[in-house]
């Protein structure tokens, strides 16, 4: 018996589909700006050792970094309301976002910033620039312009991370397509267009990272 | 209900992260093999394979595990095919590991410093002798470093199988929460199980790395 | 009064005695070469002088700001000392415009219009002005160090300390940079510098300082000891040198 394919009936749902691109792109964007907020902050404490966060950060890094996305994600939704901390789906899939981008940005952050000659620095501290101006304005953009294309990646890895939140009914793009199959049926069609989705998406957050970067970092424009 | 006893839930946990290290062993090993032959395809001279490999790795890199894994079951049935979670699991993971590893692998290669090329093809060695004798011993020595923190990854990527019903660590944690009512607890428990796997590969990943670089000042 | 003093200067790394108690006034106006092997102190001395090192024992006094063993406030010193280094250190993702207008912006707290009429004015001086948009990657080594200059000028410094600033570039590009730092002379500008050129060190110095072992070994005029060295190692260096 051969297989009609029947994609009319995944895009007869574009509302849904668009609805979830739409709350993926914002996890993406909120999960981002934090994250790397935390980032910088957690590569400062690390790379000049300001005790005791150094440790704390070290710490959570190597926890973040070595449990799964989904586990962090249970852990926050579920087990959190035991300490009293009762955090809706979107609470918990953007807190679980942040945590995650933090941890990992926080190591490539560092790496870029320790990568900062020692001359530079110097040569701002001759000038008489305080410590916290010459992080701001010479050690932190090269650091981040050195390292923003792992920071793409990274950001685009996370996003399509995401896709685990469907698991506690935060109803991003993957919710989407699950209720969508259960709808019309049509499972292998609902989820091919919808990886189609995200592979588009990986690319237009990309490039928008890309862009982003060039922007903020690099004022190569006047 | 509540007479499960802690012993209960971490024996269950440990029995589910017998199944997290099969799956991770099995996606690893398999994973590695389509990786050597992708690598093999993405370094080839003829533009075919190159290109095919290419698109392989930028799908399995651009597309989110769970839908990669969704495709395969759900695409198996379209095939007439009924696969158990764990066969689909086992190829999903597979294919995902095989798609970074062998993007991994290539970056080894090409960081080889092209005098390495010249200076064997000025030998008169052929494209094959040149990879088998002089770029792959020293790609493979820039490549461990790398392969050992991914292989944290594929551990952390199993926990994905859980939703297309496969019982592993994060599965049995899920269950266990569910019958116990004490889901801080039970995945705290697992947190700690996928800690346990994978921090010793992250922190050997992070030694052999330095040890690359210190070998290399002398 | 000298503009420069240091008494009884003494620094350590670690167990190794670097500068073994230096006494040296500069008076304004003056431009000092220091000399000497490698090793010598040479580059401790300058890095000591703007506080980018610490020091153990001594004293040291630029146009009346002191500073003390382990101090670390060094801004009112800095701000009084510029310096040039050998590998130059241009911001890399600033425009050269952007790169002589930060620390006066963000340190003297001067306004983003003025800020640049200086930066104009100092790259005019260093004559690269046509460069203000220009990135540093995009210059020659011997323009990115004249930029180096031109930063350290917008600061208006009393005294400024240039370590080897010629060492790091092509032989070709060597003269534009030592023409710059020869207007500055001619203009009064306070200038200590280690170089190598001994050729430059004794028609633009003033005063020539070898140093040895961490420690001055002998000084004064350029002219006369490169004629005449007193001691047999600093005619030992200068043979070495030609
Ligand atoms: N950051 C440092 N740490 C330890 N020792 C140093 C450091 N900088 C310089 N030294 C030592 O101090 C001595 C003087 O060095 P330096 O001032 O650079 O000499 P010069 O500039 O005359 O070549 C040398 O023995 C050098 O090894
Ligand atoms: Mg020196």
């Amino acid at each position: 018996m051969a297989y009609t394919f029947d994609f009319a009936s995944v895009l007869e749902y574009s509302d849904a589909l668009l609805a979830g691109t739409v709350k993926t792109l914002a996890l993406t964007a909120v999960g981002t700006v934090f994250g790397l907020g935390i980032g910088i902050l957690g590569a400062v404490s690390r790379a000049w050792k300001l005790s005791p966060f150094d440790r704390i950060f070290a710490v959570y890094v190597e926890l973040i970094r070595n449990t799964p996305f989904l586990v962090q994600l249970f852990f926050i939704f579920f087990g959190l309301p035991a300490l009293g901390l009762q955090l809706n789906e979107w609470q918990a899939a953007i807190l679980a976002m942040v945590i995650n981008l933090g941890a990992y940005s926080t190591e490539i952050i560092r790496s870029g910033i320790e990568a900062t000659p020692r001359g530079q620095i110097e040569a701002a501290e001759s000038l008489a620039m305080t410590r916290s101006q010459v992080f701001r304005h010479v050690v932190l953009p090269p650091a981040l312009l050195k390292v923003w294309p792992s920071i793409c990646s990274q950001v685009v890895i996370v996003m399509l991370g995401s896709s685990v939140c469907s698991q506690i009914a935060a109803e991003e793009l993957t919710f989407a397509a699950n209720f969508i199959q259960s709808r019309n049926f049509r499972a292998f069609e609902t989820y091919f267009v919808v990886t189609a989705m995200y592979f588009l998406l990986a690319i237009a957050v990309r490039q928008a990272m890309v862009q982003a970067g060039q922007r903020l970092i690099a004022r190569r424009k006047k | 209900m509540n007479d499960i006893s802690t012993w209960d839930i971490v024996r269950n946990l440990l029995d589910g992260a017998l199944w997290t290290i099969g799956l991770s062993l099995t996606a690893f090993v398999l994973g590695g093999i389509a990786g050597l032959a992708l690598l093999f395809a993405r370094i080839a001279k003829n533009p075919i394979p190159r290109r095919l490999a290419q698109g392989y790795i930028e799908v399995f890199q651009g597309t989110p595990l769970l839908m990669q894994l969704f495709m395969i079951f759900f695409g198996s049935s379209l095939l007439g095919l009924e696969i158990s979670p764990w066969i689909a699991a086992a190829l999903g993971l597979t294919l995902f590991t095989s798609a970074y590893l062998g993007e991994i692998w290539r970056g080894c290669v090409e960081s080889v410093p092209k005098g390495q090329w010249e200076a064997s093809a000025s030998l008169a060695l052929t494209h094959f002798e040149q990879m088998r004798h002089v770029i792959l011993p020293q790609a493979l020595r820039i490549a461990i470093a790398p392969t050992v923190g991914f292989s944290v990854q594929v551990v952390k990527g199993t926990a994905v199988t859980s939703i297309i019903g496969f019982v592993e660590l994060t599965k049995t944690g899920s269950m266990l929460a569910n019958a116990t009512f004490q889901p801080f607890m039970v995945f705290g428990c697992v947190a700690l199980g996928y800690f346990a796997l994978c921090y010793p590969l992250s922190a050997y990943s992070r030694y052999l790395e330095r040890n690359i670089h210190g070998s290399r000042a002398h | 009064m000298a503009l420069v003093r240091i008494n009884g200067l003494h620094k350590h790394f670690g167990s190794n005695h670097v500068l073994k108690g230096i006494d040296l006034d500069i008076e304004e106006g003056q431009v000092i070469a220091l000399i000497g092997r490698s090793g010598s102190g040479k580059s401790t001395l300058l890095r000591t002088i703007n506080g980018l090192e610490t020091f153990e024992q001594g004293e040291i006094e630029v146009d009346g700001e002191h500073l003390h063993p382990r101090d670390t406030d060094l801004r009112a010193l800095r701000q009084k000392v510029g310096m040039i280094f050998q590998q130059f250190n241009l911001f890399p993702h600033l425009s050269v415009g952007r790169n002589v207008m930060l620390a006066t912006q963000v340190v003297k707290k001067i306004g983003e219009k003025e800020a640049e009429d200086i930066a104009r004015t100092m790259l005019l001086k260093v004559g690269l002005l046509e460069k203000f948009d220009a990135y540093p990657d995009q210059l020659s080594g011997g323009q990115q160090q004249r930029v180096a200059i031109a930063r350290a000028l917008a600061m208006q410094p009393r005294v400024l300390l240039c370590d080897e600033i010629t060492s790091a570039l092509d032989p070709e590009l060597v003269n534009e940079v030592l023409a710059v730092v020869k207007t500055l002379a001619a203009e009064g500008m306070t200038l200590i510098m280690v170089t190598h050129e001994m050729r430059f060190a004794r028609e633009v110095g003033d005063k020539l300082v070898f140093m040895h072992h961490g420690r001055i070994h002998e000084s004064g005029d350029p002219q006369q000891l490169f004629a005449n060295p007193q001691t047999p190692e600093l005619a030992n260096f200068i043979g070495s040198i030609n």
